[in-house]
């Protein structure tokens, strides 16, 4: 199972069924963006060529398509068989603008820009935003936060890993914004977990 | 004893074999096939490609029989299927100069270059009914001429050479259009997006929205500039290709209505336009179309804003009649739950009222 | 009365014209499926969506179905209710759609369903966590009787200016003495956000607040969407001096002696003569089979 080694690896390595595949997918990031800070688990037969993870890539194949932009970080976008994968199994259009991005899509956590710099939608319309999609190792440890909002009964915690910079700071300024902001995904090995803008985040004591 | 209602599937069930029996009728008379419908009430077949957008003859044909001739409930049929195709691309524009002309007339000059095309027109029929009709006539053969191969030049462009007419909107500024299909209506809206809306929207709403324009309503001294019918070729752009591949032929119908318009702040005196293109031969839904196109151009020419037609909001978000029937039909359907809140409150009122102490007096004091 | 999934087959379907899974094509239930979650992101905001048409007419749950459709699964227990009951003819058509197009099982049982499509009624049963609540929305827009005109109305969402609604149920309460609205009466969810709950009545406006279940709202001919998540704060709009309050029925259901429903009105004779029954029909004869007895049992 080396995709990478195949000449025509972006041919390959989509959904199987990608009817039942997307559903099963999208009902995982449904529920996620509906309880957000819980650990969905996520089932898929997706092989894209690295170093985009197999999360990443069935959430895109679910949600993106030709009526939707995508951001690439460096390093995705430097990989033309990443590129192409994207561009065979979504059709989306890659696009270099953060803040016109549909779904931008991040490797390298490290490395990203502000969640200022993407779209934020209007206040008439809050929906016009970017949803991140962001490739993290851990959903079990990291930075503890301490969750509040719709979708949370009381309050949840959620480790996460790694964690873009000066994260507390800047969700608060997501939330700031309300109803304009981002939304994040974020795609462990075989699960996801979401932060909606309408989550407050406090970094727990200890 | 009251019992629960139950039994509503078997009753569905047994309603639609009641509407399937009275669909075919008289077994002892000849089934309608697909092909009549085609040949001989294609100007129906045309209403529901157009309103139902979508290009299909025999689809429409079918939609036809399959609704008993209810021409709302076949563009009905014909937009659900319509809905679940793929999208594969966009055509280029298509160029009606280039049009194989079938019928063609100008009510703005005596003749023009192409000359004056009657066509299979209902115009200058005597409306009396036609026994002969009746008991299955045979028609004479008709003239035909062989097709001119040559572009026909449109109206609008003689006009335009002048500068009379004001010229047509630069496509090129937005090469991939709305479609409203795909994408949420957001008003105000751009022309090609209210174009596509009202080129699916109900002939007859549309008819009456145009009329009143005639009679004072927003009144747009419109004249026809020309109406022309016939099949255009339809061009798609393949990346892989470096020529655009060609699709095959629709017919149209193009109206193109030039309006008197003396100026305002925004532009000067000039002939203005009003466009109306529709599937198949359907003359009556594209002037009445190009009417209100120009009447809704209002704000875009800096006129007063005086009347329904002008106002984009309104018209555009009735003129659809699968949504506009559903809606008033649904109606129809049990709405109990929320007659009963209704009759609580108003038992209460009443006796509030009667009782000549209720809060209402309370609260007024 | 639960039916088993079966195998999808669209076999019988004629070859002239061809459907997926749960009728609506891919394209289409992702950008549905976006919208969602762009609605659960922001409670209570409504989504445009290019809505489709639908093979029910507009009006009868077009939203409600493409709601469904684009998240319905192999593995879904689906329930439709219309007015609270799963036998009225339009949500027996509606799961027979979902039954055609998909194979899933269905159930009349709240407790067993993962996914209930509704018109006009909150079920009884309490709704638990991991069940979607689907709602079918006429009008999504609150204020649209006070303000017909779209762009008037996303306006005051943007800014907040609710105050025309609260006038209105002042003027209620000046003529009426108490708000004269009983039905799609208007919540704040998450004190952000005035929101049509869809022509429940009121007395199914205290479900919507913390209610374990994601509730979705799909209004098909207005092409709108919107959520609201589990666990969300969803209060009904009122005054200090006029709180809020539920109807309140003066007997309890005939056929179950159910004391805390919505009844329904029967008309038994053409002399007055007529009873009071739950208009859930699944939480009645569950209580009916519970050994629950209204006076025309007993």
């Amino acid at each position: 199972m080396q995709p990478s080694l195949r000449p025509e690896s972006f041919l390959e390595g989509g959904f199987a069924d990608p009817v039942l595949g997307g559903q099963a997918v999208f009902r995982c990031i449904m529920q996620a963006m509906a309880e957000p800070g819980t650990v969905q688990p996520i089932s898929h037969d997706l092989q894209p060529p690295e170093p985009m993870t197999a999360t990443m890539a069935a959430i895109a194949a679910t949600l993106c398509d030709a009526d939707t932009s995508i951001w690439l970080d460096a390093t995705l976008a430097a990989n033309a068989q990443v590129v192409k994968w994207l561009g065979f199994h979504t059709g989306a259009p890659v696009t270099p603008r953060a803040d016109q991005a549909t779904f931008a899509l991040v490797g390298d956590i490290g490395a990203m820009p502000a969640l200022a710099d993407f779209a934020q939608g209007t206040d008439s319309y809050p929906d016009r935003s970017s949803t991140l999609v962001l490739a993290v190792e851990h959903l079990d440890r990291g930075m503890a936060l301490d969750l509040s909002g719709p979708g949370i009964r009381d309050s949840r915690t959620l480790r996460f890993a790694p964690v873009p910079s000066d994260f507390i700071a800047q969700w608060a300024a997501n939330g700031a914004r309300f109803p304009r902001g981002v939304d994040l995904i974020l795609a462990a090995p075989g699960a996801v977990a979401c932060l909606p803008r309408s989550t407050r985040v406090r970094q727990e004591e200890g | 004893m009251y019992v629960a209602v139950k039994g509503g599937e078997t009753a569905i069930d047994n309603a639609h074999r009641l509407l399937a029996d009275r669909r075919r009728g008289n077994r002892d008379v000849a089934e309608l096939g697909l092909d009549h419908i085609m040949e001989q009430l294609s100007q129906a077949v045309d209403r529901v490609m157009s309103e139902g957008a979508l290009y299909d003859r025999e689809l429409a044909a079918l939609a036809i029989k399959q609704a008993r001739g209810d021409m709302i409930e076949a563009i009905f049929l014909a937009r659900a299927y319509r809905t679940t195709l793929p999208r594969f691309g966009y055509t280029n524009p298509v160029d009606t100069a280039a049009m194989q002309v079938e019928r063609r007339i100008s009510a703005c000059f005596k003749d023009l270059p192409g000359g004056q095309l009657l066509g299979p027109t209902f115009d200058y029929t005597h409306r009396l009914l036609d026994p002969g009709l009746a008991e299955g006539a045979t028609p004479e053969t008709p003239e035909t001429r062989a097709p001119e191969q040559a572009r026909m030049m449109r109206v609008s462009d003689f006009l335009g050479q002048e500068g009379l007419l004001e010229p047509a909107p630069d496509g090129s500024a937005k090469p991939v259009p709305d479609d409203i299909a795909r994408t949420p209506m957001t008003y105000p809206l751009d022309r090609d997006a209210r174009l596509q809306a009202l080129a699916r929207g109900d002939e007859g709403f549309l008819l009456s929205m145009a009329y009143s324009t005639q009679r004072g309503y927003a009144r747009s001294h419109p004249f026809a500039g020309e109406i022309r019918i016939g099949e255009v070729e339809l061009e798609l752009e393949v990346p892989e290709l470096d020529f655009a591949a060609p699709l095959g032929r629709i017919q149209v119908t193009e109206c193109q209505m030039v309006n008197q318009f003396q100026g305002s702040a925004k532009a000067p005196p000039q002939f203005t336009r009003g466009y109306g293109l529709v599937f198949g031969q359907a003359e009556r839904k594209a002037m009445a179309m190009s009417l209100v196109d120009r009447s809704l151009r209002a704000t875009e020419l800096g006129e007063d804003l005086v009347a329904p037609a002008q106002d984009e909001e309104f018209v555009i978000a009735h003129a659809d009649n699968v949504q506009a029937t559903g809606f008033v039909e649904h109606l129809k359907l049990p709405h109990y739950v929320d007659f009963q809140s209704e009759l609580d409150l108003v038992r209460r009122l009443r006796a509030e009222a009667a009782a000549g102490t209720g809060e209402a007096r309370e609260a007024a004091e | 009365m639960n039916t088993e999934a079966r195998a999808f087959d669209w076999a019988e379907a004629p070859a002239i014209a061809t459907y997926n899974f749960a009728y609506l094509d891919e394209q289409s239930k992702r950008m549905i499926r976006r919208a969602i979650l762009k609605g659960i992101a922001v409670p209570g905001y409504q989504v445009p969506f290019a809505s489709r048409e639908m093979p029910m007419p507009y009006g009868w749950g077009t939203g409600g179905v493409q709601v469904t459709a684009s998240i319905i699964g192999p593995d879904d227990t689906l329930k439709v209710i219309d007015q609270g009951a799963d036998d009225t003819t339009n949500a027996i058509s509606i799961r027979k759609f979902f039954q055609r197009t998909t194979g899933v099982r269905t159930t009349t049982a709240t407790t067993e369903a993962s996914i209930i499509q509704t018109r006009h009624r909150i079920p009884e049963t309490p709704l638990t966590a991991g069940q979607v609540l689907v709602y079918q929305v006429p009008i999504p827009e609150p204020l649209r009787f006070l303000e017909p005109r779209e762009t008037e109305t996303r306006t005051m969402h943007a800014l907040e200016e609710y105050g025309v609604m609260h006038v209105k149920l002042y003027e209620d309460i000046a003529r009426h003495g108490h708000i004269a609205t009983t039905y799609a009466y208007p919540v704040m969810v998450q004190g952000r956000y005035v929101t049509d709950p869809s022509p429940t009545p009121k007395f199914d406006n205290p479900k919507m607040d913390q209610c374990p279940a994601l509730q979705l709202f799909g209004a098909g001919r207005e092409m709108r969407i919107y959520a609201i998540p589990p666990w969300t704060e969803v209060t009904s709009l009122d005054f200090e001096d006029h709180p809020f309050a539920v109807q309140a029925f003066d007997r309890p259901c005939a056929l179950c002696g159910a004391d805390d429903v919505f009844l329904d009105e029967v008309i038994m004779d053409d002399q007055g003569g007529r009873m009071f029954v739950c208009s859930d029909t699944d939480h009645c004869n569950g209580r009916q089979q519970a050994g629950h007895a209204g006076e025309q049992e007993t």
